[in-house]
């Protein structure tokens, strides 16, 4: 006989952002196991991309994530230069990096208040995200808009900061720096906030580098890994930071470990302000890309995220892979879940901070067998219409 | 009093209506200090008002395998729980509606009927998040009842009654005595967030762990009605802590005239007014400043400080009476 209760969260639950299922199995007010169930709006991008050329594909890889949209498209830019064998103008890198860390900042804050949401402190949700509203007023100043800035292009970005701008802009990173201060004086200090995440979901550090896991969950069980630092790229090689890092293993730290690195991004934003070296923003890019294949490794927001881009000789790619930040996380989330209680669920699963729109695979469901199978590409292609469900 | 002027009194003042009327002008109190406090700029004065239109004229539905008798009338059982305890409460002098021997344990005891009705209502709702939401309300009842009852009964032991208008006489004539029940007023406060299971202790209704929590399957009227009770639970338990612990802040009968018309009610009604929108006010503030905690911390909360607090509260009210009469 079946002991344990399972319990299915989602795919449509408060809980959570996006369709994803999670099947716990409990018992008593604790969770055994979890079997994370994904794709439920799989969207077929990486097929998408085949179809485009390489400037279409910019902002058809911008929309696969709303909150790191700048970090898809660096990544794929740095692969596709790579293979061209293009010299990014200095200003560019730089103002590739200050978008960047923005996005940083804007992606943290709003992690915190969803934090803040799920252990139902909706004070903190408020707000995190009125201060985000200031990060995305300054991507507005820079770029024209506040969600897909389309500042990345082939060789180079596509507009300049302006001088005029500078001003505004510092003013924006002293507020914030304001607020951050403010923020992790909070979560250190008050008392309900400690009691929900302190302890709660904890991953070891053995745990963290045997499932590969990736970004701010690592960091929090004491693993320095951080692609910026590790495998600089933009000007990260030029500027000063630390790579934030915490020992509690627990969602706290990961808290601890986001809110130090709103610091460091603020700081990294300072001094690309201070040190904007002019000059030419772009180096002209051909259409066709010469054959050949590149992977680039990208620190985003939610950990590594890696494109891997080959080429045939047309200007159009003939493969591109994502592996997004999230889909590194997932083996390490089912693990944190074990042995937490019910109500610490949603907490623990949003500490990763899942994307699911990055990390959609292609799983179809067989319903009247309830089977599960997971498909390729190549499958998908041949897929026919009549058959129930793409889940 | 005649039969008459007692029904105009159940209908229109100090019941019903008057329930109805301030319960929804507390719920907007309460939601615009929330927003304020959160940098919000908050609901219109009638959005609770049109809120409770919108969800009276919504599609009523009962789900197939539920319970149908609970599930119909279980919501109006809590309805008419939480409103009777308002004419054992003194609102315009120091004597309530129809006062009885005692009447502060039945006035106890009315307000934990909701969680009661809560519990019955998961059961009967045959789903799983109402389930689990009717069981956390059901064992956040052994937390806070305990805590808040020997608060209270603090009280009634200093004034030497368990009658709520012999509680508020007594405090009025020595209304020092207020300053020894500043304890049991907080502890109080704190049971009545749980009692009416706002953040920190809103675990039954935990929107991101078990969506709706127990009303998940209600809808339109019965909703509407869960909702009122909602608000009038808030009205009458601040009423009851305002009457039991602040029941100094009244003015004796005849006092004070304007005009030739004495306005002593008038103002005592003022008073009690003020005296209940502080408590939604302050209940308010608790619910901005903390994060839901879970229900294993919320009855170690309980019974570690709330409890020690309530006996230490009542060790204080028996040794004050003690030295007085002693």
């Amino acid at each position: 006989m079946e002991k344990n209760i399972l319990i299915p969260i989602g795919p449509q639950h408060p809980g959570f952002k996006e369709p994803m299922r999670l099947d716990i199995s409990i018992d008593g007010e604790k969770v055994v196991d979890a079997d994370i169930i994904l794709s439920f709006n799989h969207r077929g991008i990486e097929k998408a991309t085949e179809a485009r050329s390489y400037i279409q594909n910019l902002y058809l890889i911008e929309r696969v994530c709303g909150i790191c949209s700048h970090a898809h498209t660096t990544s794929y830019c740095h692969a596709v230069e790579e293979i061209l064998g293009l010299q990014v103008p200095d200003q560019a890198r730089y103002i590739r990096t200050f978008i960047g860390e923005l996005e940083r900042i804007q992606s943290h804050l709003l992690w915190l208040g969803i934090a803040g949401h799920e252990i139902g402190w909706d004070t903190l949700l408020m707000y995190t995200w009125r201060d985000r509203e200031r990060v995305n007023d300054m991507l507005e100043l820079i770029s024209g808009n506040r969600v897909h800035y389309a500042m990345n292009t082939i060789g180079g970005v596509r507009r300049d900061i302006a001088q005029e701008d500078i001003s505004g802009l510092k003013e924006g990173l002293d507020l914030l720096e304001k607020s951050v201060k403010y923020y992790i004086h909070v979560i250190t200090e008050e008392e309900t906030f400690l009691m929900r995440t302190r302890g709660v979901g904890y991953l070891s550090t053995d745990k963290a580098r045997k499932l590969c896991a990736v970004g701010p969950t690592t960091r929090a069980s004491n693993v320095k890994i951080d692609v910026r630092a590790d495998d600089s790229y933009a000007a990260y090689l030029d500027l000063d930071f630390s790579v934030v890092t915490a020992e509690s293993g627990d969602v706290w730290g990961r808290s601890i470990v986001k809110t130090g690195e709103l610091v460091q991004s603020i700081r990294i934003c300072r001094q690309v302000l201070d040190v904007l070296p002019g000059g030419e923003i772009r180096t002209k890019a051909p259409p066709k890309v010469p054959t050949g294949e590149a992977v680039s490794r990208y620190e985003a927001p939610r950990g590594e995220l890696i494109y891997y881009v080959k080429s045939n000789g047309s200007n159009m790619p003939e493969r591109v892979k994502i592996r997004s930040p999230t889909l590194g996380n997932w083996l390490v989330m089912a693990e944190m879940l074990k042995g937490v209680y019910i109500a610490d669920v949603p907490i623990v699963v949003d500490a990763i901070d899942p994307c699911l729109s990055c990390s959609a695979r292609v799983t179809m469901t067989d319903y009247s067998k309830g089977k599960k199978v997971v498909t390729t590409l190549g499958a998908l292609g041949k897929w026919k219409k009549g058959r129930r469900g793409i889940a | 009093m005649d039969s008459l002027a007692a029904v105009l009194y159940l209908i229109l003042f100090p019941g019903f209506v008057f329930l109805l009327v301030f319960g929804l002008f507390c719920e907007w109190v309460d939601r615009k200090v929330y927003a304020r406090l959160q940098n919000r700029v908050g609901p219109p004065l009638f959005q609770p008002f049109a809120d409770l239109i919108k969800l009276l004229g919504k599609e009523d539905i009962i789900p197939k395998n539920v319970d149908s008798i609970l599930f119909q009338y279980t919501p109006l059982i809590a309805f008419a729980a939480v409103m009777t305890p308002i004419i054992f409460i003194p609102i315009w002098s120091a004597t309530a509606l129809f006062p009885l021997q005692g009447d502060l344990i039945i006035a106890l005891y009315l307000l934990s009927i909701p969680a009661l009705a809560l519990f019955v209502i998961g059961w009967s709702s045959v789903s799983l998040y109402p389930l689990l939401g009717g069981f956390r309300a059901a064992t956040m009842l052994f937390g806070y009842e305990v805590p808040f009852i020997l608060a209270c009964l603090s009280c009634g032991i200093i004034a030497g009654s368990w009658r709520i208008s012999d509680i508020t006489a007594y405090l009025e004539m020595y209304p020092a005595s207020m300053l020894i029940v500043i304890p049991g007023f907080v502890i109080a406060l704190l049971a009545l967030e749980a009692k009416l299971e706002r953040t920190p202790f809103d675990i039954p209704q935990a929107e991101t762990e078990i969506v709706g929590g127990v009303l998940t399957e209600y809808s339109g009227k019965k909703l509407a009605v869960m909702r009122l009770m909602d608000d009038i639970r808030m009205v009458v338990g601040s009423s009851l802590i305002a009457a039991v612990f602040l029941g100094g802040f009244i003015v004796s009968y005849g006092s004070i005239s304007w005009a030739g018309t004495d306005l002593t009610n008038v103002i005592n009604f003022l008073l009690y007014i003020a005296k209940s929108l502080m408590i939604v006010f302050l209940l308010a503030v608790i619910r901005t400043l903390f994060a839901r905690i879970r229900i294993d911390q919320m009855l170690d909360f309980s019974w570690k400080y709330l409890a020690m607090g309530g006996i230490f509260q009542l060790f204080i009210a028996v040794m004050y009476i003690g030295i007085l009469h002693g």
